[in-house]
């Protein structure tokens, strides 16, 4: 009896102690805001919001309602970090594997760029690529045309939209392609293990995702046709694009320097993953005939990949949630539009924080949970 | 001795009855906010994060502007120095957060007095110390110089959490006008932004483009639009629930402005106190006692008007002298075609 409550007793005075610290929290907060006639209640959020957005990625205004634009805030905050985790991606495994490089200038590029990059405040590097890049590009008329269809300025990138008819088809092209693939490599992984023969998947993947919707244009009467931007003059002398799609510069600026930010951390990772592999490994793979590139697809990633997703996956948690610096650009993200703008026009400041806190938690949440499942699967399997 | 019992717990009763009540109204005269503030020795007043001619530091971080002045009307009143403010610069999205958590006591910061603030979040608007109206900054090369030319697809930088927001999209929706909103969280980000040609216009309050103007690279390349697109009656705040600090930054503006109305600047009012008019003698505290009911003494509008002048003076000071609205316009005294009207002090 006496053992058992030595067991228990710290556990529970831990659990009273952050019952109560919770509980004089909420007590504290209900009394201070009776006090000042404050309502609490998520019912704002079926209201009408009553103010606009500059950017979104559903159908909204402010005749839609306070849910409506927590979703807008939420998609954006979701946009810019996915276009952030590819772009940090793609550049951190080059610069990382590029540490590596048996090149000086390539390899010391490489570090120069890690050591720049990682030790500015993001903050100031997202104000930089805002207002210093921002100032240097042109105003919509005197802008260069990129291939004679698309336009860097300052009030954003205008790039031509894509007008489809029958896209459904299209689109069940590529499912169809993609489902092919996944049938072959099945297949051909069986082949390798019961006959040893190796068949090209590549080349057939590449041929069957370009050939299949090929088809659906010349047979399946699929057309698509581009709307170019034009410039239309608003004033004397200031212009604007029309037609086409145009990505604000705030975003543009936004994700540039969340990837650029977070690629360094990326590349750091990647690097020590690799050398995180036994030198014999690579001298017992080559020893057994495999080439350079077979040693470092069969043996050396494999295992680099083990020790490089924990440390990324932080990475891009970090990306989501710096993700909400946006608010000091205008990038209308959730912080910006729900826990700034509808958070100032209700005054409903402990409901709003907290839906955002919340939200961001399922966020990260969401990431870790899918990156675990990436790692378990990657993982030594016991046989 | 039973029936003598029965009366003296009574009178008891009475007694504590009667002792619970001056007490009650003793501590309502004495109000917490009032209270703290005099324990702690300075008034916490929340301001802008700089917009000159309203709540402005300069380089030593001396803070100056109409809406400074409310604060140190206070400071004056129930401390005895207008210097004894501690300025905490807020963006709009922070500032009733600030007020309501009790981090500031005072929120003067060109603020919109409309029914949801005042009704919905817990607070209480004491009085209006700047009539404004919301306008538009163009580059004066644009050629605009009628809102009526605006097109679709303008691009509008703006604050967020501000009633400029709202206030934009009634405007361009009721022109079937589509824009772009370019939402920044700080004024500075926004001026830097427009001042770049991200935007073809700039909205806010129009004493705000007026003196965000002034911090341009070139001001003379920007004009004001002439039409105003709405009311924005500013005026200093307090927190819901302390009725009688709420009384005293309310009469702290209203000093100010009676002040002007009865000529009493800071260089006369000692010598008013001789006046023979008695609305001015109350005014510089020698006749009645107008400061017992918020529990402060009789002097306490003489040392306002001594240590920070009248409306007129603070106007002039912050807002004329500095070439930002040198017309006073809406906020001029009701006797001299403005509409500046306050309650008598009496």
């Amino acid at each position: 009896m006496n053992f058992k409550l030595k067991d228990i007793g710290p556990q529970l005075m831990t659990v009273i102690a952050v019952v109560l610290v919770f509980g004089f929290f909420t007590y504290n907060a209900q009394v201070n805001m009776e006090n000042r006639g404050i309502d609490f209640g998520y019912g704002f959020l079926s209201q009408e919001s009553s103010f606009d957005v500059q950017f979104s990625l559903i159908e909204y205004d402010g005749s839609h309602s306070y849910f409506r634009a927590y979703l807008v805030g939420l998609l954006n905050t979701i946009l810019v970090s996915v276009i952030g985790i590819i772009l940090a991606t793609i550049l951190g495994v080059i610069v990382g594997i590029a540490r590596l490089s048996p090149n000086y200038l390539i390899n010391k590029f490489a570090a120069f760029y890690v050591e720049f990059f990682r030790n500015i405040p993001l903050l100031l590097q997202i104000f930089f690529w805002y207002f210093a890049a921002l100032r240097a590009l042109p105003l919509p008329q005197d802008a260069e045309a990129i291939f004679g269809i698309s336009f860097l300025t300052i009030k954003g990138l205008f790039v031509p939209a894509f007008i489809w008819q029958n896209f459904n088809i299209f689109f069940y092209s590529i499912v169809a392609a993609i489902i092919a693939i996944i049938v072959i490599r099945i297949h051909s992984k069986k082949k390798q293990e019961t006959q040893g023969k190796q068949t090209p998947v590549l080349l057939i993947s590449i041929g069957l995702i370009f050939i299949l919707p090929l088809l659906s244009f010349l047979i399946g009467g699929v057309r698509l046709s581009f709307e170019v931007p034009v410039l239309k003059q608003l004033a004397t002398t200031s212009f604007i694009y029309e037609g086409g799609v145009s990505l604000p510069p705030e975003l543009i600026a936004l994700a540039l320097s969340l990837s650029l930010y977070t690629a360094t951390f990326i590349a750091e990772c990647v690097r020590a993953g690799i050398q995180g592999v036994g030198k014999g490994q690579k001298e017992a793979a080559a020893s057994i005939g495999l080439t350079p590139n077979q040693v470092l697809k069969l043996v050396v990633m494999p295992q680099a990949l083990r020790i490089i997703i924990p440390p990324t996956t932080n990475q891009y948690l970090n990306l989501t949630k710096n993700s909400s610096l946006a608010a000091a650009i205008a990038y209308p993200d959730l912080v910006l539009v729900f826990a700034g703008t509808a958070l100032m026009q209700t005054g409903k400041a402990i409901e709003i924080v907290s839906i955002t806190m919340f939200t961001y938690l399922s966020l990260s949440i969401s990431i870790s949970l899918f990156m675990n499942w990436y790692n378990n699967k990657i993982a030594i399997q016991e046989k | 001795m039973f029936k003598y019992l029965k009366q003296l717990t009574s009178l008891v009763a009475m007694v504590a009855v009667l002792f619970t009540f001056t007490t009650e109204s003793m501590a309502a005269k004495k109000s917490k906010t009032l209270k703290n503030t005099q324990k702690k020795g300075f008034v916490r007043c929340g301001v802008s994060q700089g917009l000159p001619g309203f709540s402005n530091a300069d380089a030593a971080g001396n803070w100056t502007g109409v809406d400074v002045d409310v604060c140190r009307a206070v400071a004056a009143a129930v401390l005895g120095d207008a210097n004894k403010v501690k300025f905490t610069p807020l963006s709009a999205k922070e500032r009733f957060t600030a007020l309501t958590s009790g981090e500031i006591d005072i929120l003067s910061r060109n603020t919109t007095w409309t029914l949801s603030r005042d009704a919905d979040i817990g607070l209480t608007f004491v009085g209006v110390n700047f009539y404004d109206g919301q306008g538009f900054m163009v580059r004066k090369s644009s050629g605009i110089t009628s809102v009526d030319q605006f097109k679709n697809g303008i691009s509008a930088c703006t604050n967020i959490g501000t009633t400029t927001e709202l206030n934009m999209r009634d405007f361009f929706n009721s022109r079937g006008i589509s824009y772009e909103p370019v939402a920044f969280e700080k004024a500075d980000e926004v001026v830097a932004a427009y001042d770049a040609g991200r935007c073809d216009t700039y909205t806010t309050d129009k004493s705000g483009l007026a003196a965000q103007r002034t911090k341009m690279q070139n001001p003379d390349e920007h004009i004001v639009l002439p039409e105003t697109i709405s009311k924005e009656p500013l005026g200093p705040v307090v927190r819901q629930g302390d009725s009688v600090w709420e009384d005293i930054v309310r009469w702290s503006l209203n000093t100010m402005i009676e002040a002007e109305e009865y000529g009493i600047t800071s260089a006369n009012a000692d010598s008013m106190k001789t006046s023979d008019n008695p609305q001015i003698k109350r005014l510089v505290g020698a006749e009645g006692e107008m400061g017992a009911a918020f529990g402060l003494d009789n002097e306490w509008n003489l040392r306002i008007i001594k240590q920070v002048g009248n409306y007129g003076e603070s106007y002039k000071r912050n807002i004329a002298d500095t070439g930002i609205l040198p017309d006073r316009g809406p906020n001029e005294l009701w006797t001299k075609g403005g509409i500046l009207y306050v309650p008598p002090s009496r």
